[in-house]
């Protein structure tokens, strides 16, 4: 009543309470998004990935089709539901169905849909890949192998929501928890961060909470929030993924985040390459200022934070916080010694918190519904969700968030569907170029942040990578290598030349080059650059080297003692070869698909590879029909001589 | 100045200002660790060499003398097996990447890489590190002074006393990874950039890579 008189006297017009002023945004959006109960709608993912794969070009055919038929529809362009094998998705949500999500939805099957389903009403279940809710007809996608796994606690609006219609995300719900938090102490909001224990996904898994104390607590009145959205693992995508998709989820994190430690300005550092992400980023950003959720008294409070995007030139070690906040302040991106850590001087010398793009979305969820509900998923350790990015060797890769815990053949057996095309299982690289190659015997292990540094590996930020019988782990092992001494930053010596050295030795190996005595002084320089090494990138280089060595010594030793590559992988020790036995006279086909003319055909009418020709491209390999497979690879070099003595 | 405490060095009591690095106590007191990229005054140490590795009471890895703060009581290795590892990997990989023609450099005996080798029992012979290709370019060009980047050890002295001291700017380095360099704003030669030739570059390399003229070809033109 007091604050009322002093606001009339001040001649300013009362402001509303935060939960007010959240529920009449609310309440606008709802009745704004009313006409999409009532007409179908057709949602196309369309993040990079499913642009990637032609969804742009199914977005107009169905804008298209719609128009030349009269149908009253609305389609919509939302993110990504994770099912990289089923791109372009499309969803329809027709009155009277079950909302239908289709996979790789072409031109012909948009025509087909809008024909059959819009125009008519047979939702062509033929096509169908599984309805959103549960129904008489169809399975949905709890119905899936990976459904029984995932739990989402926040990629549940990914690939549903428009991330560029900040009423999508208020509907839902949305800023409700940053409502929530603005009514509450701060430190009291901060106290339930903690009490969920929420670990930063980034890697590290250091906790957020305590990260936010010490920011909170160091002395100063600037103060930064920075989001890293750095992503840069060879295979990883899972905070592009997020930041296309829900952006507001981010922003509403960081807000709370920005409240906690008494930040008034933050930063989204995201890598240029990611465009898409940025431009979503933009759009929502300005949303959210629009409606009075981001910038000067935010929900009418006495809170404000002003976010903005640091569009980054995407160097791998500037996902290291120190090498980050330098490239911002317009210096070289490289690490720093810590401490000081950034909470107590980060950007500008200012006390920073920097945290994962995941990590910040766990915090909505987590005031909306409490640490407990947070706690009782995952493992006491390491509570609540992962996010990974099946890739590589897998039937069904994609993005999936599973409890903390899940171990991974649960992961890739039944979530990614195993190892496709009938190839034996070879490894799975976790954690990317700073996590390690983990064979068979340690699928059994339940992933959380400490559980796989016993095995060599580490969580990571959630990139996998499945590896079949194909595969060559010492290759796999210089690939890493390579990404990382490619991407050291060269301050320090043992990452910039210590993983040099180890690169050349890994190369010598796979050209056959390698000596027995090379493997103890590789072994030896990773042991070194793992302790000696400035930052986290040096520190954990060496690790896919180390897991190899470890797990799969064999590969290394038949490259180096029998020049022979075991996954006949390696082109300098691996020969194509036809064996004259499989060929047809009849069939020209590995002639046709050879670039270099290295195939000929032999006095008898059947094939031969001239070996001065050959580039070893597999063409050849995979032109040959199936009923013949007469092309095959053979290592070590000297089993040419023996075959073509033997076949003479 | 803060308040002194005592600390053990290699079983030495010795005494030293709260907070001050190690570094710079240890080697005040005749006590040598290996070292290339620190210099006394600097606010944040680069500890880029990760050649002054000692173990701390307390710590579970070694850490860098030139980071580590002096605190009250603390109990101070510099040789250790852990230690005495970690600094002759670092050594050879810096040897692998330095052009080794030691009789024909000017630094030939007051060589910090020479130091170290002294004094840690380090010889070149039993590397068993490929020399990695050496830069073979050298710029002539300042009239006092020669820029030897084959043999660079990239500690970034002479790049601190560039921009901090002198407050020059002239060089600084570019590159990622093994390509990382000390070099000019669009690699001219250095009597292309802004260089003064005031020589505090030249002073602080550890090594052969910066190093006057002699004074009989400084004078040539002059008379």
């Amino acid at each position: 009543m007091r604050r009322e008189n002093r606001e009339r006297e001040a001649g300013v017009m009362a402001v509303p309470s935060a939960e007010k002023f959240y529920a009449m945004l609310r309440s606008a959006a709802v009745a704004g998004l009313r006409i999409l109960d009532e007409v179908p709608v057709i949602r196309i993912g369309t993040a990079t990935c499913g642009i990637a794969a032609g969804a742009l070009l199914v977005r107009d055919t169905f804008r298209d089709e719609l128009n030349k038929r009269g149908i009253e529809a609305r389609v919509m362009e939302v993110g990504c539901m994770g099912h990289c094998y089923a791109e372009p998705m499309v969803i329809i949500t027709k009155p009277g169905f079950p909302s239908l999500c289709y996979n790789n939805v072409d031109e012909e099957l948009a025509i087909h849909l809008v024909d059959d389903f819009l125009a008519r009403g047979d939702p062509c279940y033929e096509f169908a890949m599984a309805a959103l809710e549960p129904n008489d007809f169809f399975p949905t996608f709890q119905d899936f192998p990976r459904g029984i796994y995932e739990e989402k606690m926040i990629l549940g609006d990914c690939g549903l929501i428009d991330p560029q219609e900040i009423d999508h995300f208020l509907a839902r719900d949305g800023y409700l928890a940053l409502c929530k938090a603005l009514q509450t102490e701060s430190n009291q909001v901060l106290q339930e961060i903690k009490k969920a224990n929420l670990r930063g996904r980034g890697g590290a898994g250091f906790p957020a909470g305590e990260k936010w104390d010490m920011a909170r607590k160091a002395p100063g009145e600037i103060k930064f929030v920075i989001c890293n959205g750095d992503e840069g693992d060879p295979g990883a995508f899972m905070d592009r993924n997020i930041l296309e998709s829900n952006p507001h989820l981010v922003i509403e994190g960081m807000i709370i985040c920005a409240y906690c430690v008494g930040a008034s300005r933050g930063f989204l550092y995201i890598r240029s390459e990611y465009r898409q992400a940025v431009c979503r980023m933009e759009r929502a950003l300005e949303q959210a200022r629009e409606k009075g959720l981001l910038g000067e008294r935010i929900l009418g409070s006495n809170f404000s934070f002003n976010l903005e995007i640091f569009t980054a030139a995407g160097a791998f070690v500037c996902g290291e916080g120190t090498a980050l906040v330098k490239s911002m302040e317009g210096k070289m991106g490289i690490p720093e010694h810590r401490p000081p850590e950034l909470a107590e001087s980060g950007y500008l010398g200012k006390p920073t918190v920097l945290n994962n793009v995941k990590t910040f979305c766990y915090v909505p969820p987590i005031i909306l519904r409490g640490a407990r509900w947070f706690r009782d998923v995952g493992t006491p350790e390491s509570p609540g969700t992962a996010v990974f990015a099946l890739a590589g060797k897998i039937s069904a890769p994609g993005l999936v968030e599973v409890p903390m815990g899940t171990t991974l053949r649960q992961l890739i057996d039944d979530v990614g569907g195993g190892v496709p095309h009938g190839k034996r299982f070879k490894a799975v690289q976790i954690g990317g170029p700073s996590g390690g190659c983990l064979p068979e015997q340690a699928l059994d292990i339940p992933i959380d942040f400490d559980s796989l540094l016993g095995a060599g590996a580490m969580m990571g930020s959630g990139g996998i990578i499945v590896l079949d019988e194909d595969d060559c782990m010492v290759r796999i092992a210089r690939f890493f290598l390579n990404f990382t001494q490619e991407e050291s930053c060269g301050k320090c010596t043992f990452c910039r030349l210590g993983t040099r050295h180890m690169f050349r030795i890994l190369d010598d190996i796979i050209r056959g080059k390698g000596e027995m005595g090379q493997l103890e002084t590789l072994r030896r320089l990773a042991e070194d650059i793992k302790i000696g090494s400035l930052c986290n990138l040096g520190k954990t280089a060496p690790n896919p080297v180390l897991t190899t060595l470890r797990y799969f010594f064999d590969e290394y030793r038949a490259h180096i003692s029998e020049k022979r590559c075991p996954a006949l992988s390696c082109p300098e020790l691996t020969v194509y070869f036809i064996e004259p036995k499989r060929c047809s006279k009849l069939c020209n086909v590995c002639i046709g698909s050879c670039p270099v003319e290295a195939i000929f055909t032999r006095d008898d009418g059947l094939k031969a590879i001239d070996q001065e020709k050959c580039v070893k491209c597999d063409n050849c390999l995979k032109a040959c029909p199936p009923d013949y497979s007469a092309v095959i690879k053979l290592s070590p070099l000297s089993l040419l001589d023996e075959r073509l003595g033997k076949n003479k | 100045m803060s308040k002194k405490v005592t600390i053990t060095i290699d079983g030495r009591r010795i005494s030293a200002h709260e907070g001050e690095k190690l570094l710079w106590v240890a080697l005040d007191s005749g006590i040598y660790i290996p070292h290339l990229c620190a210099i006394r005054g600097q606010d944040r140490p680069p500890a880029g060499c990760r050649l002054c590795f000692v173990e701390v009471g307390g710590r579970l890895g070694p850490v860098t003398a030139c980071t580590e703060p002096i605190r009250e009581g603390m109990v101070v290795r510099t040789r250790t097996p852990r230690v005495d590892r970690l600094v002759e990997t670092a050594f050879r990989l810096l040897l692998s990447d330095h052009r080794l023609d030691c009789k024909n450099c000017t630094k030939n005996g007051r060589c910090e890489l020479q130091v170290i080798a002294r004094e840690r029992g380090l010889g070149p012979d039993r590397d068993p590190l490929q020399p990695l290709p050496a830069k073979t370019y050298i710029d002539e060009s300042p009239r006092t002074f020669v820029f030897d980047p084959g043999r660079c050890v990239l500690c970034g002295r002479c790049v601190w006393v560039d921009q901090q001291v002198a407050g020059v700017g002239a060089i600084g380095f570019s590159g990622r990874g093994i390509r990382r360099r000390v070099t000019t704003f669009g690699d001219s030669n250095l009597a292309e950039s802004p260089c003064t030739e005031c020589g505090l570059c030249v002073e602080v390399c550890p090594v052969g890579a910066l190093f006057f003229k002699l004074p009989a070809k400084k004078t040539k033109g002059d008379s």
